[in-house]
């Protein structure tokens, strides 16, 4: 996803000299290409996410669009108040891109888990909140935010994605996309918890279920559309998320959902349980520990139909 | 309009408006009022008819807090009216306590503090890149130097060699509740800057020869080889132009009052109004204004340290300066 990601950024960026690439220092052996193709339009920043960011504002003033880059919540928490009021606030085409959402740093520990991050970008106004589940959503979200005039967040994972679509058509910000059709239960998910979910599916499906899957490669703006939809078709909505159960995707679709009166549906929201993962482990390892495999994934949902 | 003249605009409107609002910080725009006055008469090249001129130099004011100040400059050099900065801090007004770009002239909106530099270097650099020829100008509170953040953007200001960006800092000497060196120590603050690179030019703030004389020096700094950038330490006082405002951090918080506070504000400006300037609130002044009494709250150091009597092992009440007067603060 991050290789796709870059990749894409250079297509872009050679098409377009005002399109900037600026890392905090972070992207050893990964942004090499774009450097050496677009020198001039790449900064190593340093260590100092803070300044990256309102400097990536000031650029974007002048006229750029501009993307900064770096790992875990390095470019989101760190300078949560220079997004809002230096980017977001003053409409600037900033794209803050984090590699390594939810889990994907498990074994170096709690300081690189982004787990809160979808919840706390969502907050704030004129950000659009991106997290793609494969390779193909990676890119098309990357072309898409670089066309959008505003402030965006793009969480990435870091690589070895599955592939699930073989194209998307018309990928719009702010549209879900309908991956397997199913019936009495639709499984939400964002992001590349993807892949679990999928899994989670097939076991599912062995054990006499039939669940639609529909991926939200957007956060913000959610598509209400697909959630009322689904809101009236289905029994039950399952949300997954490799990020805390507090305000992130599954809290966007629970406010929906809340707000919809005459549903069908009842919802069952799967992250991480508000919980700092303490337990020292890999990606797969953690997401099982911490109830978000696929395994748990298909456990907790027919806990939630067989109530 | 010259400088002085502007200046003594932006302290007149700076006292009304903060009186009307019941707002704060007048002693941060009486210290940055002579600042702001002098880029606005001689340096800052800008169009009020056209406030997004491509050419335009931009400007960021990082202590969003003494907006009142760069609001009355911006009305007296044609941006709107000078009788909508009556409105602020009004409901329904442009004119937020803390500058926002939705007000024509405002380049960037700040209020946070630690922002302004790397937004203005932002600019820099992305002119630099394009080629272009306008200059960015900064102007920082001192306080605002205990933001981690700045000293970020002074290591990328210098790595980038952004000679295009002039940074002012108004040095009052104050931050909200006390003199710096009994806050955060920030001195030798020019040598800090000078030993992350930066061209240092230290003057009086409050002198608009000096002032002036610094932002040439700048523009030559900026055609040196070494393409640093510049910083003007401009050592002001907080509360510049009122007496009793003077060195009292009361005045960081507390608007002029009706009454004696007003009164005397209003008096003390007119005796030191320059010629062919109207003061559009009291044009002859105030006739018999009324005068503080004893016991009411003038010369009295409000300062926390003054009563922060902690037992730590270290001395931590370093400098005063006897509040209501001009003089440097003297370590103790």
């Amino acid at each position: 996803m991050r290789d796709t990601f870059v990749r894409t950024l250079i297509d872009l960026a050679k098409a377009n000299k005002n399109i900037e690439l600026i890392t905090g220092d972070l992207g050893f052996g990964v942004l090499k290409p774009f450097w050496e193709q677009l020198p001039d339009q790449f900064t190593d920043i340093g260590i100092a996410e803070q300044n990256m960011t309102t400097v990536a504002a000031g650029m974007a003033l002048e006229g750029k669009t501009v993307f900064t880059y770096s790992i875990g919540n390095f470019p989101t928490l760190r300078c949560l108040e220079q997004i809002r009021n230096d980017c977001a606030y003053h409409h600037a085409n900033v794209k803050i891109v984090c590699v390594g959402g939810g889990l994907v740093y498990g074994s170096l520990g709690m300081s690189h888990h982004a787990t809160e991050d979808l919840a706390i970008l969502r907050a704030l106004p004129d950000v659009v909140v991106m997290a793609p589940a494969d390779l193909v959503e990676a890119e098309e979200a990357t072309r898409a935010i670089a066309a959008y005039p505003g402030t965006c967040y793009l969480r990435l994972g870091r690589g070895g994605e599955k592939r699930i679509h073989e194209k998307i058509d018309a990928f719009q910000i702010g549209k879900a996309i309908k991956v397997r059709n199913g019936k009495d239960i639709a499984i939400f998910s964002t992001g590349a918890i993807f892949e679990e979910v999928d899994e989670a599916r097939e076991i599912l499906k062995n054990r006499g279920y039939s669940p639609a899957v529909y991926t939200f490669p957007t956060v913000k703006p959610i598509d209400r559309d697909v959630i009322n939809d689904c809101s009236e078709k289905f029994d039950l909505i399952v949300t997954c998320e490799e990020h805390n159960i507090v305000g992130g995707f599954g809290g966007a679709v629970a406010e929906i959902m809340a707000e919809k009166g005459n549903r069908k549906a009842s919802l069952l929201r799967v992250g991480l349980n508000d919980t700092y993962a303490s337990v020292v482990g890999n990606q797969k390892y953690l997401r099982d520990q911490y109830g978000l495999s696929a395994c748990k994934i298909a456990d907790k949902i027919e806990e939630k139909i067989n109530g | 309009m010259n400088s002085e003249q502007l200046a003594w605009k932006i302290r007149r409107h700076g006292i009304e408006m903060t009186h009307l609002s019941g707002g704060s910080h007048i002693g941060a725009v009486l210290s940055v009022a002579d600042i702001v006055a002098v880029l606005y008469s001689d340096v800052i090249k800008y169009n009020p008819e056209n406030p997004k001129w491509d050419e335009r130099d931009r400007f960021v004011f990082s202590k969003g807090h003494a907006g009142a100040a760069v609001y009355a400059a911006l009305a007296e050099s044609g941006f709107f009216a000078v009788e909508e900065l009556k409105t602020h801090y009004q409901n329904g007004s442009r004119l937020s306590g803390h500058v926002s770009h939705y007000l024509p002239g405002i380049d960037f909106s700040t209020g946070s503090l630690g922002h302004g530099l790397s937004a203005a270097a932002g600019m820099a650099y992305a002119a630099k890149k394009d080629r272009k020829e306008h200059k960015v100008y900064a102007v920082l509170g001192d306080g605002e130097c205990n933001e981690g953040s700045i000293w970020e953007a002074v290591m990328f200001a210098n790595h980038f060699r952004l000679n295009n960006l002039i940074c002012v800092v108004d040095h009052n000497h104050m931050a909200s509740l006390d003199f710096n060196e009994n806050t955060i120590e920030i001195e030798d603050f020019g040598a800090k800057w000078s030993a992350f690179g930066w061209n240092v030019i230290e003057i009086d703030g409050n002198n608009h020869d000096e002032l002036k004389h610094a932002f040439q020096e700048a523009a030559t700094n900026a055609e040196m080889p070494s393409h640093r950038p510049t910083v003007i330490i401009a050592n002001t006082i907080k509360g510049y132009g009122i007496s009793f405002m003077q060195n009292d951090i009361l005045w960081h918080y507390r608007f002029p009052h009706d009454g004696w506070e007003y009164d005397m504000a209003v008096t003390e400006l007119h005796e030191h109004k320059p010629t062919d300037v109207e003061d559009p609130y009291t044009p002859n002044g105030i006739e018999n204004p009324i005068h503080p009494q004893p016991g009411d709250d003038i010369g009295n150091d409000h300062t926390f340290s003054y009563t922060w009597n902690t037992t730590y092992p270290e001395k931590m009440r370093r400098v005063e300066a006897t509040p209501g007067t001009s003089e440097r603060e003297h370590r103790l």
